[in-house]
């Protein structure tokens, strides 16, 4: 008996979470636009996995007789000033780029859950200190801050993605912590308490995988505004550094030459711009997907 | 009302002090100081040392700060490291301009995201519908300082139509129409990505309220449709509109810094990156205490149109 009440048990457990995932999935699987975002998103994560074995030239080899040259069967996007691949440096600076979206998300996204958890969940004072740190860095634009931040410290690819993350992660806070407020009183909430589970178990076990859904969606949408804040950053020369190519500086380095090659700085600006609009539509799918209220027709 | 407004004024208070401190450690912190910068990297030793007592920068963090806080609070925000000039002056010179192309980004930005937003949900699933996504969309996917490079190219390279650069023709600065027509290609660039999430926030939030048995009534009772959609429902359409909008201003301003670098616009923003890189830690401190002035009074401001707008809504 107690064998068949530990599978029933099992089962359940297992059916609960995967039936919500199912469910948005269905929904997601009928969203085409949502579907081809996610399709180009895995093409870009593919090619960027994969560029030291399909980029056909070096990123950084120079070569001045080949400079400034059209795009051609040889470089297919042609080369940039120095007479670098920009097919080549266009698949590295998927990496560069994804690194600095997937690396700042990432960070953003663990301070934001962990402050918008412990306000969320524990309210009164702690809620107020925590929501009035989150009001007062709401106030400062957060470029300035991040091209202040970057400038004083040294302008490289770590300290880019460190920056975002740790600036940008308000959002994230906001909305965990609104889960939370609502999370906490359910009776499952109660209902842990009284087993006298412990606070960490409670949230991170119990309650965030309830919040899951807003984190996801939120997660999506930062990456694509993080490939614009690099190369928002990269065009003040705050961004990745040359030689290394993000799509950012190569945008940059392009801009110089752009009324005699064109090509140098609008196969990266393309990449920029079909990039974001993917992570926008997933995100976006992904939303519409997570939202009870909303039928996969509208 | 009036007691709401109070207390939100006093809260602003802790707030740029927390903004202010926040500011400040980030400098302290930092590795390096301006006398490199003024002076070259191989600067003697004792040479840097006498800039760093002469810009008082010999002193402990904390009472560097308070220095700065007390002189504040007598209106003196410091003098700019390399030349010299009070910080207060050089922002009072600049603030109009950037306030002038943020607003005039903001007023572009709605004037073509509301009636559009309106139209698109009223149209529900026609073409314009979709068009207006699909715009909204690309909007929202383009680094939008390369919509600047883009649009000097065409509209000022190519077809001569726009300045390419500054606030207006030399000696000509007292002309309202010319200073218009250098305002028109920076505007349009700042705005355009605030546009296409005013415009899905304008779409979804009237959808919702057209749905709305009150909507039904109004057009039951005969009502001309024109008169429903404007007087009915825009007003609480717009409710979403009014948050996003507040929520996007920071974004705004910080999007002044590329807009005003790329157009030379004379705004604080390229105030501020000049200073970061030079290191002119009192415009810094005073570049961004302004920012974040104009940031919470906004905020409050947008609160404060909340209740104008929608009644149910009430602070106390």
């Amino acid at each position: 008996m107690a064998a068949v009440l530990r599978t029933r048990q099992k089962q359940l457990a297992s059916e609960r979470p995967s039936s919500q995932l199912n469910d948005a999935w269905r929904k997601l699987k009928r969203n085409r636009l949502a579907l081809a975002g996610g399709f180009v998103v895995l093409i870009i994560i593919l090619s960027a996995a994969l560029a030291p074995w399909i980029a056909p030239h070096s990123y950084r080899q120079q070569s001045l007789m080949s400079r400034l040259q059209e795009p051609s069967s040889d470089h297919w996007l042609g080369t940039d000033g120095y007479g670098r691949d920009v097919f080549s440096r266009v698949l590295w600076g998927a990496r560069v780029s994804l690194q600095i979206g997937f690396g700042a998300a990432g960070l953003a996204l663990f301070i934001g859950v962990i402050l918008g958890s412990i306000a969320g969940y524990y309210g009164g004072y702690i809620d107020n200190a925590i929501m009035r740190f989150t009001d007062i860095m709401m106030c400062i634009p957060a470029l300035f801050l991040a091209l202040t931040v970057i400038a004083l410290f040294g302008a490289s690819m770590i300290n880019t993605m460190i920056v975002i993350g740790v600036i940008y992660w308000t959002r994230t806070c906001r909305i965990v912590r609104g889960e939370f407020l609502s999370l906490r009183k359910r009776e499952f909430t109660e209902a842990a308490r009284a087993l006298g589970m412990k606070d960490s178990r409670i949230i991170f076990r119990h309650l965030l995988p309830n919040a899951l859904a807003p984190i996801i969606v939120q997660a999506t949408l930062f990456i694509a505004q993080v490939i614009l804040i690099e190369s928002g950053l990269s065009f003040l020369g705050l961004g990745a550094q040359p030689p290394t190519p993000s799509w950012g500086n190569m945008l940059t380095e392009g801009y110089k030459f752009l009324s005699m090659a064109w090509w140098i700085a609008t196969f990266p600006g393309l990449a920029i711009f079909f990039t974001v609009l993917a992570f926008n539509l997933l995100g976006d799918g992904l939303r519409d997907a997570f939202d009870p209220k909303q039928q996969a027709s509208s | 009302m009036s007691r709401y407004i109070m207390r939100r004024v006093l809260i602003m208070i802790p707030t740029l002090i927390g903004v202010s401190i926040i500011l400040f450690s980030v400098m302290m912190i930092a590795p390096g100081g301006p006398e490199a910068v003024l002076m070259g990297e191989d600067i003697a030793p004792e040479a840097a040392a006498r800039i760093r007592a002469n810009l008082g920068l010999d002193q402990p963090a904390p009472v560097q700060y308070l220095r700065w806080f007390s002189a504040m609070l007598q209106g003196d925000l410091g003098n700019s490291f390399r030349t010299g000039e009070p910080v207060l002056s050089i922002i009072v010179d600049r603030l109009p301009n950037s306030l002038t192309l943020t607003l005039a980004a903001f007023a572009f930005a709605l004037a073509v995201s509301i009636p559009f937003g309106v139209l698109a949900s009223v149209k529900h699933n026609s073409f314009i519908d979709k068009l207006m996504s699909v715009v909204a969309f690309l909007g929202v996917s383009f680094p939008s300082f390369w919509l600047g490079i883009v649009f000097i190219l065409i509209f000022a390279d190519q077809l001569g139509w726009f300045p390419v650069s500054g606030m207006a023709t030399y000696g000509m600065e007292r002309d309202i129409l010319n200073r218009l027509h250098h305002l028109v290609l920076p505007a349009v660039t700042l705005g355009s990505v605030q546009m296409a999430t005013y415009m899905r926030f304008t779409r979804s939030g009237m959808l919702e309220v057209l749905r709305q048995d009150y909507i039904r009534t109004a057009n039951a009772k005969g009502l001309h449709p024109r008169h429903v959609v404007l007087r009915h429902a825009l007003r609480n359409g717009l409710i979403s509109v009014i948050t996003v909008i507040g929520l996007s201003l920071p974004a705004l301003i910080g999007g002044a810094v590329l807009t005003e670098t790329i157009f030379a616009w004379p705004g604080v923003g390229r105030l501020a990156v000049n200073a970061v890189f030079q290191r002119d830690y009192p415009i810094i401190m005073g570049v961004n205490m302004a920012v974040a002035v104009v940031t919470v009074t906004v905020n409050l401001l947008v609160d404060i149109v909340y209740t104008i707008i929608d009644p149910r809504i009430a602070y106390d």
